[in-house]
């Protein structure tokens, strides 16, 4: 059906073309009517993500699941021989894609109303940040990559630093330092493997899959390449210990900032890790499994904890990220298909439930505004649609089975376990502590009787705010209930990532 | 067709409840969900009789789930009998229950959300029960610890009350990490989380030694650890029964349904579910009939002096379900089940008969402000006593006629006598004695229950008795039938269950050939059985080998001695006399009464009254140590080492970077931001094509 179409370019460019259309109208056209354009950016901005998403599903749905190679690949001529620009998706990527395109217009669709200054800027920040999200799952040149990779963190920034609570200058601020210090370090390791793919191929190259396939490093230079790959991924994830300035960058900026960050950019890191660490670097990331397997439990118990002091819901949130995070990067390591599919897997569910969780969040912000904890209470009684939907989320944040939350959770637990019990045992510790933030996020705020009468007439969820969340709660509930939905996509790529890594393996060690 | 409507009718009745409850109005979703519920008891019954009675056991597939790889774990129904009995139990209290709201929540204003709570709960609990695998088990698992948490927290406003839906789920999770990491072990080891492949391997896995946690474990003995961990949180085993007297916060109906007849007993259930693997881990069952036992013992001691009428009958329940469990733990698996559900009629009726005491006395629950109510509630006072009379497990001793509990408990506790065969010390005899012990408790906080509730003089307050009234028909009605299944379960049951029909009925479901009796006749009912007529050879031989290993306490029999018999009648008595010389002579209840109100008490009443500390015990290890090491990585770890070297310290090193960062308009970021993309991408661009080819 998609024959001869450069869908995946569509897909990728097309919110760009439309922000950029945007913008330019906007300069050329007289004041009066850039009024006019200015109340319609967000309803362009809608249909725009909505076409997308339609091509996404088009593109999930003619996606040949029974093979392990790249699909719908588009070349062309860019930087030189070796470095071009190639797209192409595979089980892992394809949807990634989906997700992204999912996730943006309901960002739209829920800042509708709450964005109070430089709207068209706004929509124009989301278009751009949709070409690049998409862009970085469909690239296959490891330069393309690395310019999405990195690209992504500039509408980010402006729409904290832009749109942002208070204190978004320092959230701007730390978050633009530690990713600079990973991307950094990136940099200089895919120097090397360019280099380096020059002496062992005849001619460097960036291409993707040939570096994955024919490129063969020595196991010393691996484990430092790995180190500086694992540098931007874990800051992306974020992993435990470079992960503070998740919350404040959750803290900060608005609604949809916080969904698109949560939803999307911190799976950037995921993806990276299973995309090229443990495919160029099988030795250095078998070396390396136990480094990250400590990390991600001391992350799932430690963010748990702290999660459970907050104040703030959105930092509680940011930090119950954090610590699902930490099963994903579990799940990776244990490199068996019960840890790698729950990792996608989880990946994606917590996209979901993750922006769901900010969504809420953001429905009584907006009319509160304030995220303080304390605040609130007795929500129920006031808003019993929205409590009924925080609900929901809240026990698939805490990984209840029947939601998609559990999915996950289990399979990267089961993967880990096969590998290390005392990795899956930390975890399940985690399970507990989850149910301790979690329940006691729902009970100060949802339960309890109305103290503060500054809540007597808050209003319950509109309609609009309806259209934002249910289709989060039917993906929560139909990933939870039939998850082959994923997993049966993913199934031959990560079959054929796992038997890759084996072979490299068992290379190393018979020679 | 038929067990798809007992087990999707009341998640359907759920769902019109929950989502259109507003719309439709109360009393249509209150309607729905409780028609729902009984056609799902009627059919259940059917079933029961046609698999219980006609073998037709089957397993339906209903849609993949868990398809990964070698995991595979599908939606399924495998119906045999112990399903059937399970689902017996649970649609006919549940649908009881629903009757019963109609008139107990009358007065609440979300009746369609309780009912819409009450019908999930039971659609879970049907999942776990009609479960083909480890991970549909753990679905309804935690499905009931939701619907759990939502009743406990019913009544939101209280803080109480949410309080205690916390401390429920969260004990809960305990138990159910343990039974999580047995259904990683099950895979593991086996491959598979399928019941029948895992049961049908467990002979070939019984040498295996797994590594867990820095130690070495025999395979099986770890899964059945693993698995009995999570049967401890959800039955309230010592250790992790601090959650059940709280959940007595949510309507008492639920206290009846969830917190008596079936969530609590899901963990008996899973160790009978899994009884291959518990049978090949006699460590492990040692364990639990020890955990089983210091539940029956300690859980009594605690029901003895506590005062809120609702709490006595939950530690009645935790006492309970220790019988259940030391028994499971001495293999004697359908005299457990047979105990299940007995104590399902029985102990839902206590609770629902003390519901009608507490909506009578205008939701007063303290039985010391309570006394001489029976001439006002005279039907409640029947059935609480037909309730108390089969908990005590009232019965002529040596023959077949008796309450439900006397049918049950005393095969448990003759059962125990056989199992210990004549080692004084094994568990088998600390089971039996505290099985003892326990009887004599029960049979004391039960009749202390009926004494300070309905008899002696009222001691509350006048205005509150004038307004007693006797409940409606709509909650009398499920009394009535509970009280038949509290006088007859036993009776009626006991053949199928433990009886000479038990092989036929139970048909590989359950193991009933134990080695204890070899016979298909568990060692309690033989016993009875030998003083009717017919008796097997081999069980014959068993007993007198049981007998025949000389011990103290036998003083000599040769014989399964009478007083083995006797013993749980004497108890009973026993704690009848002690209660009553403490409550209905000389007005002991009014000065006993008054004394506990003053605060007044011995060290060892104090220790009970406050159930052993554990909770200020769990406090001083648990909750607080949670909080301060969440305090501790957070500002410390987080605020001042990793923030502090890290970004803040970096912005204080590059002097003045902090400043200039602060000078950022937000206008000029874009511009900012702008420069960057481009300069990022020129970078990229210089750097690759002038090294490149």
């Amino acid at each position: 059906m998609l024959d001869g179409i450069p869908i995946l370019t569509f897909i990728t460019f097309i919110p760009l073309v439309a922000a950029l259309v945007l913008m330019i109208t906007a300069r050329l056209s007289k004041p009066d009517s850039r009024a006019q354009i200015e109340r319609n950016a967000p309803m362009v901005a809608l249909w725009t993500s909505l076409f997308v998403l339609v091509l996404a599903l088009l593109l999930t749905f003619s996606f040949d699941r029974t093979t392990a190679d790249f699909q719908f690949v588009e070349e062309a001529n860019w930087i030189s021989d070796g470095i071009k620009y190639r797209m192409g998706v595979d089980g892992i990527s394809v949807l990634f894609i989906l997700l992204t395109a999912f996730l943006t217009p309901l960002c739209i669709l829920g800042s509708w109303r709450n964005i109070k200054k430089r709207m068209l800027d706004y929509m124009v920040a989301f278009l751009i940040l949709e070409t690049l999200m998409i862009g970085v799952f469909c690239a296959l040149d490891l330069v393309l990559f690395y310019l999405f990779f990195e690209a992504v963190l500039v509408p980010m920034f402006i729409i904290i630093g832009v749109w942002g609570g208070k204190n978004r200058i320092y959230a701007s601020y730390k978050f633009f330092l530690y990713t600079l210090l990973g991307s950094v370090l990136m940099l200089a390791a895919m120097l090397w493997i360019y280099y380096y793919s020059g002496t062992q191929l005849g001619a460097p190259t960036t291409n993707i899959e040939v570096l994955i396939n024919d490129l063969k490093i020595p196991g010393g230079p691996q484990i430092w390449l790995w180190l500086a790959f694992f540098a931007s991924f874990a800051v992306k994830m974020p992993m435990w210990p470079v992960h503070t300035w998740l919350p404040d960058a959750h803290v900060e900026a608005p609604t949809a900032g916080s969904v698109i960050l949560a939803g999307i950019l911190l799976k950037l890191g995921g993806y990276g890790l299973l995309r090229f660490s443990i495919t160029m670097f099988p030795e250095a990331s078998v070396t390396l499994a136990p480094l990250v397997f400590w990390m991600s439990v001391i992350a799932i118990i430690y963010t748990s904890l702290v999660a459970y002091r907050q104040l703030d819901m959105k930092k509680l949130i940011a930090y119950s990220s954090v610590a699902h995070m930490g099963f994903v990067t579990m799940g990776i390591f244990a490199m068996n298909v019960q840890g790698v599919q729950g990792a996608i897997f989880q990946m994606l569910s917590h996209g979901v439930i993750s922006g769901a969780l900010f969504f809420c969040v953001g429905v009584i912000y907006d009319r509160m505004h304030t995220r303080e904890i304390a605040f609130y209470g007795g929500l129920a009684k006031k808003m019993p649609i929205f409590a009924a939907i925080f609900l929901l989320f809240t026990m698939a944040n805490v990984g209840l089975p029947g939601t998609s939350g559990f999915v996950g959770e289990i399979l990267t637990m089961i993967g880990a376990y096969q590998v290390n019990p005392w990795i899956a045992f930390g975890a399940a510790f985690g399970m507990i502590l989850s149910a301790v933030y979690a329940l006691h996020l729902f009970r100060e705020t949802v339960f309890g009787d109305v103290q503060n009468e500054k809540l007597n007439d808050i209003a319950d969820m509109n309609a609009r705010e309806l259209w934002v969340l249910v289709p989060l709660v039917i993906m929560t509930l139909v990933l939870g209930v039939y998850p082959s939905l994923i997993t049966d996509i993913t199934a031959v790529s990560v079959d054929n990532l796992i038997s890759n890594f084996n072979a490299a393996n068992s290379a190393v060690a018979g020679g | 067709m038929m067990y798809l409507t007992i087990v999707f009718g009341p998640l359907l009745g759920a769902l019109i409840a929950g989502l259109f409850g507003r719309k439709i109005g109360e009393s249509a979703a209150m309607s729905v969900t409780t028609a729902f519920l009984i056609l799902s008891a009627v059919l259940s019954w059917v079933a029961l009789i046609a698999i219980g009675f006609g073998h037709t056991a089957t397993d339906i597939e209903l849609m993949r789930w868990f398809d990964v790889g070698d995991l595979n774990a599908g939606w399924a129904l495998k119906i045999d009998t112990l399903t059937a009995v399970m689902m017996v139990v649970i649609t006919s209290v549940s649908s009881l229950v629903h009757v019963y709201s109609w008139g107990y929540m009358n007065e609440d204003d979300s009746k369609a959300r309780f009912f819409a709570y009450l019908s999930l709960f039971t659609f879970a609990m049907l999942m776990l029960v009609t479960a083909d695998n480890f991970i549909q088990l753990f679905f309804g698992w935690e499905g009931v610890g939701l619907a759990s948490y939502l009743l406990i927290g019913f009544w939101y406003k209280k803080p109480s009350a949410n309080a205690a839906a916390i401390k429920a789920f969260v004990t809960n999770r305990v138990g159910d990490v343990g039974l999580a990491l047995g259904v990683m072990t099950i895979f593991l080891v086996f491959g598979s989380v399928k019941f029948d492949t895992v049961f049908s391997q467990v002979a070939d896995k019984q040498d295996l030694v797994l590594p867990f946690l820095g130690m070495n474990f025999g395979a099986i003995e770890l899964i059945a650890a693993l698995l009995f961990i999570g049967a401890m949180g959800k039955s309230a085993q010592f250790f992790l029964h601090v959650w059940l007297p709280d959940a007595m916060e949510g309507p008492t109906p639920v206290s009846a349904l969830i917190h008596a007849a079936t969530m609590v007993t899901a963990g008996v259930f899973l160790v009978c579910r899994a009884y291959p693997i518990f049978e090949a881990a006699p460590i492990t069952s040692g364990f639990i009939t020890l955990i089983g036992a210091l539940t029956a013992f300690f859980a009594a001691t605690v029901g003895l002096v506590q005062n809120d009428i609702k709490r006595v009958i939950a530690y009645s329940t935790c006492s309970q379900l220790g019988y259940m469990f030391f028994a499971a733990g001495l293999g004697l698996y359908n005299a457990a089940m047979f105990h299940l559900f007995t104590h399902a009629f029985f102990k839902a009726l206590l609770f629902l008969g003390a519901g009608s005491v507490i909506h009578a006395l205008h939701h007063e629950q303290d039985m010391r402000k309570m006394g001489g109510t029976y001439k006002l509630i005279p039907l409640t006072y029947i059935f609480m006593i037909i309730g108390t009379l089969a908990l005590t497990g009232v019965g002529i001793p040596g023959t077949k006629i008796g309450f439900a509990g006397f049918f049950s408990k005393d095969v448990i506790i003759e059962g125990a006598y056989a199992a210990a065969n004549g080692g004084i010390y094994s568990p088998a005899m600390i089971a039996f004695t505290a099985g003892l012990l326990a009887a004599l408790m029960t049979s004391f906080y039960s009749w202390r229950l009926i004494f300070l509730t309905f008899h002696g003089k009222y001691r509350g307050k006048s205005d509150v008795l004038n307004n007693a009234h006797e409940s409606p028909p709509v909650m009398l009605i499920p009394l009535i039938m509970l009280g038949l299944g509290a006088i007859f379960a036993g009776l009626y049951f006991y053949k199928y269950f433990v009886g000479d029909y038990a092989a036929a009925f139970w048909a590989h479901s359950l193991p009933v050939d134990n080695a204890y009796s070899g016979t298909g006749l568990p060692p309690g009912m033989a016993e009875s059985a030998s003083h009717g007529a017919d008796v097997s050879q081999s069980a014959e031989a068993s007993y007198a080998e049981a007998g025949g290993d000389h011990n103290e306490d036998d003083g000599g029999h040769h014989e399964f001695p009478a007083w083995v018999i006797w013993s749980p009648f004497i108890a009973m008595l026993t704690g009848f006399i002690i209660a009553w010389f403490m409550y209905m002579f000389k007005d002991g209840a009014a000065k006993r009464t008054a004394a506990s109100m003053r605060g007044e008490g011995g060290v060892l009443y104090k220790f009970l009254l406050n159930k052993w500390y554990f909770d200020e015990l769990y406090d001083l290890i648990f909750v607080r140590p949670v909080r301060k090491l969440g305090d501790v990585f957070w500002k410390i770890g987080d605020q001042r080492i990793i923030d502090g070297l890290g970004p803040n310290g970096f912005a204080a090193l590059a002097s003045g970077a902090a400043k200039r960062v602060s000078k950022f308009q937000s206008g000029y970021l874009y511009h900012y931001a702008l420069v960057m993309l481009v300069g990022l991408a020129a970078i990229i661009a210089l750097v690759f094509s002038a090294t490149g080819s």
